[in-house]
């Protein structure tokens, strides 16, 4: 992993110090909030509904056990015993006092973390693929890439007043489990003749207005990584409209300018600056990639664990849906489920993130990853260790056996927390998890991505989600509509609404028909929901979320 | 149906621990939405949320929001403002714990 030099240390450092003073003048009257506000955001604190909220990031999602530990005594310490990792690789605390910030901040630097950059109209935290470094399916490790740009773009002072944030994705494997088609900028690794390149993929966003990224660069070569990138980040900064914030993301400038003449544009700006990138870049780039090794993993081979998974079905059923194909075939990727029926997606408590960081020492190289799905990977794990590993999970409520099944939703905090929310979201998805769970339909269902938003921004990935659910505000009630057949792979898709939404009371009868509907037309159990989707179109699904509008077309 | 004749709050958050605050007649901030002033018209609201948001160095984002009578006392109009005076509804957290100072 990354280590901090001393430049980044006394940097965290320094702007603590400066956020401390910042927080004094604030509480004893020196700053207005309107002056205060936008330094609050520079550093990750929100106000939410009930309380303030600090966002930390987790670059590409990476941590150490260490680094867990601090965010389960952060929570502790100074808030309520539980912390929300987002879909964005960020931790969220709910509960923070103003006062006690300072101090939560000087916590986080002492493990290398912060939470700069995690709002406002600036590069936010890099994402990459929960699986990188240790997939089966990798190309080349994103996560020195992801690191190359956040160190760029920290504190760059060309681009900390952008028009809107910006948000990069970075993936290193054939299959896209960064969503990167739903970024400002999502970088694909890609290979040509032995040398990796860069698919670059601009102006996909979701919010207001949902856009799929379009293919800028088929094949950028890494040299050219930083000075592209800068060069489009320098070309939106100019064209972005300022004047409308609802216009303000990449996606609409390269809506309104054209992929082609933006990308003239783009070719233009980065013929420019090329020179100046004088390949100091390249040479960080080169010791960060050092640092990403991975760890020495253990030559043993593997025969206990057949013996386990032939005899014991609850652990077969955990190991087929929570483990991954690794790319030591002695190994797995497990996921530690977060989605257990009825729990708030993507909460873990402090005894939770304490047992992961233990477990992760001793089981799994001192490596973990939060994936943007708010589950909690481990990417390293020797398959003889797999068994002592779930036996270990169990009572902390964290071998649910639910990976890419209906009750792993994403869900975003929604109105229970958030101040721009119009619906709950949290709700609905402990309702359809515990519905389909008790009724021991999930694993027959098969893979099935729920994904919940409380309100048109769509923290909650809704637009990509097989089903996607959009909380809204209809006369005062809470409203959710459907949309079908969203995708956030490499098969990038934007779900179609489905018609007219449902009452809160309403929607679990709705899922339910509408997984009745999918179980009974589908070819077989091989082919999922969004296969079956893609077959059949929406007529069948349609018709059993809405069975009264069909029956009057059929009496008319 | 017509719609019944709402009256209106005055709320913020607290500015070091973040908490639902409610504007009182004593011209000072509770934590309990039954000790909100409620003002029956509009004018009169505007004004003092004049005052109210005056006191910068104890609050943060002062705003008005309805309320609904409701059996002699009152009630938030909006859901949005229940969770507010209650808390989240997927831990007991917030207000519903119990009412803290401020
Ligand atoms: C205080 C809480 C939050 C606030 C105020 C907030 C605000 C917003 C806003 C305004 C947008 C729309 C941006 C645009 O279209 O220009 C947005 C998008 C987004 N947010 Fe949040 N958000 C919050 C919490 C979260 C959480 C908890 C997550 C993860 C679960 C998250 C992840 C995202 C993602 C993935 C998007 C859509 C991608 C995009 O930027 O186009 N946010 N958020
Ligand atoms: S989607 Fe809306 S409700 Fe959900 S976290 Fe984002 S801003 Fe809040």
């Amino acid at each position: 992993m990354y280590k901090y030099n001393d430049f980044d240390r006394s940097f965290i450092e320094n702007r603590n110090r400066q956020f401390r003073a910042q927080v004094a003048r604030r509480i004893d009257g020196s700053l207005t909030e309107d002056e205060f506000k936008p330094l609050r955001l520079m550093n990750g604190v929100y106000l939410q509904l009930h309380a303030y909220m600090l966002r930390v990031a987790i670059p590409y999602g990476s941590l150490n056990s260490a680094q867990l530990r601090q965010l389960a005594y952060i929570a502790e310490r100074w808030d309520r015993g539980y912390g929300h990792f987002t879909t964005r690789q960020n931790i969220q605390y709910n509960w923070p006092k103003l006062s006690d910030i300072p101090e939560m901040l000087d916590a986080l630097a002492a493990v290398n973390m912060h939470a700069i950059q995690t709002s406002g109209n600036t590069i936010r935290n890099v994402t990459a693929d929960h699986f990188a470094g240790a997939a089966a399916d990798e190309i080349a490790d994103p996560r020195p890439y992801a690191e190359l740009i956040r160190q760029w773009s920290t504190d760059h002072p060309e681009f900390q007043f952008l028009p809107r944030k910006f948000k990069v994705a970075v993936s290193g494997a054939h299959q896209d489990r960064a969503v990167t088609k739903a970024h400002d900028i999502g970088l694909r690794i890609t290979e040509r003749a032995g040398k990796i390149g860069f698919d670059v993929i601009i102006g996909g966003g979701l919010g207001r207005t949902p856009m799929i990224g379009k293919t800028i660069q088929e094949f950028l070569p890494v040299d050219d990584l930083l000075p592209y990138i800068e060069a489009v980040v320098s070309v939106w900064n100019l064209l972005g409209r300022r004047d409308n914030k609802y216009k303000a993301r990449i996606k609409i400038t390269v809506h309104e300018t054209g992929i082609d003449e933006i990308k003239a544009l783009i070719d233009q700006r980065f013929n420019e600056i090329r020179p100046s990138f004088s390949g100091i870049d390249q040479s960080l780039l080169n010791s960060i990639i050092a640092d990403f090794q991975g760890p020495e993993l253990r030559n043993e081979p593997v025969h206990e664990f057949h013996t386990r998974y032939d005899s014991a079905a609850v652990f077969r059923s955990w190991i087929d849906t929570n483990t991954a194909a690794h790319r030591d075939n002695t190994h797995s990727i497990v996921s530690i489920s977060l989605k257990k029926p009825g729990q708030t997606p993507g909460d873990a408590s402090s005894a939770q993130m304490r047992v992961i960081a233990d477990l992760a020492e001793k089981y799994g190289y001192d490596e973990i990853r939060i994936s943007h799905e708010q589950n909690i990977v481990l990417p390293h794990v020797h398959k003889e260790d797999l068994f002592a590993l779930y036996c270990a999970l169990k009572p902390y409520d964290l071998a649910t056996a639910n990976i890419g099944l209906i009750s792993d939703i994403i869900a975003c905090p929604g109105m229970d927390y958030c101040a721009l929310a119009t619906a709950r979201s949290i709700p609905i998805a402990q309702q359809i998890a515990t519905h389909f769970d008790a009724l021991k339909i999930e694993h027959d269902i098969g893979h099935l991505q729920v994904k919940i938003s409380g309100c048109i921004n769509a923290c909650g990935h809704h637009h990509v989600g097989h089903i996607g659910i959009l909380g809204l505000d209809r006369a005062g009630v809470e409203n959710y509509q459907i949309t079908l057949g969203g995708d956030a792979t490499q098969t990038a898709t934007l779900g179609e609404r489905a018609g007219p939404g449902f009452s809160a009371d309403d929607l679990l009868p709705a899922i339910d028909r509408l997984i009745t509907a999918y179980l009974s037309v589908r070819l077989s159990p091989a082919e999922t929901f969004l296969e079956t989707y893609r077959r059949l179109g929406q007529a069948p699904f349609k018709a059993a979320l809405y069975p009264e509008t069909q029956q009057n077309t059929k009496a008319a | 149906m017509p719609t019944p004749k709402l009256s209106q709050i005055i709320t913020a958050n607290a500015l070091i621990n973040g908490d639902v605050i409610y504007f009182t007649r004593h011209g000072t901030w509770s934590p309990n939405f039954d000790e909100a002033e409620v003002f029956e018209d509009d004018a009169i609201a505007q004004d003092v949320l004049i005052r109210a948001s005056a006191q910068a160095d104890q609050t943060v984002g002062v705003y008005l929001t309805k309320v609904a009578a409701d059996n002699g006392s009152y009630k938030p109009a909006h859901f949005r403002e229940d969770f507010r005076k209650t808390g989240p509804s997927n831990y007991f957290h917030g207000k519903q714990e119990g009412v803290k100072n401020v």
